[in-house]
């Protein structure tokens, strides 16, 4: 491991993002899942902001204040209100339990590393040997996805792949141009909305929270 | 000019209906602006094979053969789907099922929708098209949840939380072919299509490898190609008539495009055998799926459904063989399909709202009840099916002749025992659907000039373009050798 301030602190925030996805998975109470996450936003606004400074590009920095707003701040706050409606706000019944879950998060974990092979070799900076880290996040986001049955934790899960891809985003190219970067942000910031209002409207009008309880269509 | 007039009329119709209450008025003054985009589509397709490609904006759009096809093709279906959105909101409204600021809201959606596909198609840089991509699917979700039964409820959550996974995961691709051609120019790159196009040879093989696998499984999602197909049969069951008519006839089309330009990135720089490989898989796989859950479809829209996804398999494997002869085949078929499904699901919405039944049991003797409706969904089916004189005849034949010449003969027998059986399945249904006696107390009932116009005006042009080569072979040529 390198041993620069740039470097170590970089690697602090990378890690940090990873921590924060196994921890949602070990975690069953939603709102700390939550907390969770936007504890995982700022430290992946963190990693934009670390590169930003330490290459000058102020257009990066400008990006990391906005992903440590919306990730941070914006996007837990929309789901925190989902839950205050939500009575039983634990995540009781997931289809893998938790010591099982963290087992797959460390395999995971594994097959990031060996997938990513090729695009690390190409980018041989301190930023590129955390490229695996991004994609393992992602990959326990799918995870997360297949195995929990809330309405919320999907959404939870949705965000843990996004948060995957942006980190792997920032590591490997310190981000795409401007327009796409502000696309994607806003865009995952419209799905959070979407996903909300649509929550919302499936627990007034039909009372359901679970996704069990989605079973209409099928064939 | 004419690329932005093509973005502006759509949108400005979508300003106009958001400003305004829902008036009869306002959904005609839309269908007016699909009518032209495709007098503009055409145009600007006659311009781009006799110049050569058309920029606007610096990079951010660019018009070539292939953008002015996919833009002729939402422009057609777009109209029809548009027309009949003007009838779905009546019905609607006079049953009580939709409040006039709802009708307004769709309305403001639907040319949101259009509009997102052809900047899709339309844009010059890959991210843009990612984003324009994916603002089809967050405006799309309220489209298909419009109708606020459980079921349509359902139908999107699945839809958007399926569908935005894929669409990260082409995000992921697109990153690594960014970092590719960073790599390339030392630090430069642009993500514009022409400028990866001429570096496609130098992009790193290994890298490129993940990216491509990562776009195919992303886009291949939004094309609803197995396994991320899932949402396909719900979202198009579920979604009022005219949307489904422009989510199966159009914006899986629009996805597959985005695969067909990044195929031939791959190609460059990986060589055919690996962007053939994963296409096949995908293909014969969505084509294995399709099939067997056709056979016992009991839903008819979930059938219409289906049968999309079995069209996309055949896409893909055109796809696959790569030929110039196949991928113009591959953009006919894109037509064809577009029109004739775009007919038989706008169809089998109004049959929903006579009938009050999406069952294919509890619907029979149409050809005798309905004999316009009847009529417009038996020659929809004939056309989907393949049968001449309809272009997807021309289409499909042409696609199994590539197959052959490039070796993937067992390709093309595998897909022709797949529509064998896709044909008997669809028949059988059919058959149940539109044949038997009237009973003496039921009347003959017609079905309004507003449905059969427009309907019939479609079916005629999927026969034309069957028939007759000349109005589109040229574009077809060259729009194939802009990915070949």
């Amino acid at each position: 491991m390198s041993s620069s301030p740039f470097a170590s602190l970089l690697e602090i925030a990378a890690g940090l993002v990873i921590v924060c996805a196994v921890v949602t998975l070990w975690r069953r109470s939603l709102s700390a899942i939550v907390k969770t996450l936007a504890v995982q936003g700022v430290a992946l606004g963190a990693v934009a902001l670390i590169l930003g400074l330490h290459q000058h590009d102020g257009v990066l920095v400008g990006v990391a204040c906005l992903i440590i707003a919306a990730k941070g701040a914006v996007i837990p706050t929309l789901l925190a209100r989902v839950l205050a409606r939500d009575p039983r706000s634990r995540e009781s019944t997931p289809l893998v339990n938790v010591p099982a879950s963290l087992v797959g998060a460390g395999a995971l974990t594994v097959l990031a590393y060996s997938a990513t092979r090729p695009v690390v070799a190409l980018v041989a900076t301190t930023a590129g040997q955390l490229i695996p880290l991004g994609l393992a996040t992602m990959l326990i986001g799918f995870f997360s996805m297949i195995v929990r049955r809330k309405a919320i934790s999907q959404i939870v899960g949705l965000l843990l792949v996004d948060n995957g891809i942006a980190l792997v985003a920032f590591l490997a190219t310190a981000g795409v141009p401007l327009l796409v970067e502000l696309g994607a942000s806003l865009d995952v910031l419209l799905v959070v909305v979407v996903l909300r209002v649509l929550a919302a409207q499936l627990w007034s009008r039909f009372g359901v929270f679970d996704l069990d309880q989605l079973r209409e269509l099928r064939d | 000019m004419l690329a932005i007039a093509l973005l502006v009329f759509p949108a400005g119709a979508g300003l106009v209906a958001a400003a305004t209450p829902w008036r009869r008025w306002v959904g005609w003054l839309c269908t007016a602006s699909l009518v032209t985009v495709l007098v503009l589509a055409v145009v600007l397709s006659t311009q781009v094979v006799r110049t050569g490609p058309i920029g606007a904006f610096g990079s951010v759009l660019r018009v070539d053969a292939l953008s002015a096809f996919m833009a002729i093709v939402i422009g057609a279906v777009g109209a029809l789907a548009t027309c009949q959105s003007v009838r779905y909101l009546d019905n609607e409204i006079r049953i009580g099922r939709c409040s006039v600021r709802h009708a307004s809201l769709y309305a403001v959606l639907v040319q949101g929708f259009i509009s997102a596909m052809l900047l899709a198609v339309l844009a010059g840089n890959v991210g843009v098209m990612w984003v324009a991509i994916e603002a089809t699917t967050i405006i799309t979700t309220f489209l298909v949840g419009h109708r606020q039964t459980r079921g349509s409820l359902e139908a999107s959550w699945k839809y958007v939380i399926i569908c935005s996974v894929g669409i990260a995961v082409a995000f992921l691709g697109t990153v690594l072919v960014y970092l590719a051609e960073q790599h390339v120019g030392h630090g430069h790159a642009t993500l514009t299509w022409t400028s990866l196009l001429t570096v496609s040879h130098h992009l790193n093989p290994g890298v490129m490898r993940i990216a491509f696998a990562l776009l195919v499984l992303g886009y291949g999602t939004k094309v609803g190609l197995a396994p991320m197909h899932s949402w396909l049969p719900d979202a198009h069951g579920q979604a009022p008539a005219p949307v489904s008519a422009l989510m199966s006839g159009v914006l899986l089309s629009v996805a597959f495009y985005a695969l067909l330009r990044f195929k031939s990135i791959a190609d460059g720089a990986l060589g055919v055998a690996f962007p053939r490989g994963l296409l096949l898989a995908a293909g014969l796989l969505t084509l294995i799926v399709a099939t067997s859950l056709l056979i016992k479809q009991r839903d008819y829209k979930r059938m219409l459904a289906y049968s999309s996804m079995e069209h996309m398999g055949l896409l893909a494997l055109g796809a696959a063989a790569g030929t110039p002869l196949a991928i113009a085949a591959v953009l006919l078929h894109i037509l064809g399909h577009g029109l004739a499904k775009g007919v038989l699901f706008l169809t089998s919405g109004e049959l929903l709202h006579v009938e009050g039944t999406s069952d294919i049991d509890q619907i029979r003797a149409l050809l005798v009840r309905r004999p316009a409706l009847g009529g417009l969904f038996a020659f929809g089916l004939a056309a989907l099916l393949g049968l001449p004189p309809f272009s997807l005849f021309v289409s499909e034949l042409n696609m199994i002749r590539a197959e052959t010449r490039v070796g993937l003969g067992w390709v093309a027998v595998f897909s022709l025992v797949c529509m064998a059986v896709i044909f008997a399945a669809l028949l059988t249904h059919g058959r149940r659907m539109l044949l038997g006696a009237r009973e003496a107390h039921e009347p003959v009932q017609a079905t309004p000039a507003i449905v059969t116009v427009p309907l019939v005006g479609a079916l005629i042009a999927c026969a034309a373009l069957g028939v007759l080569a000349w109005p589109l072979g040229a574009l077809l040529h060259a729009a194939a050798r802009v990915v070949v």
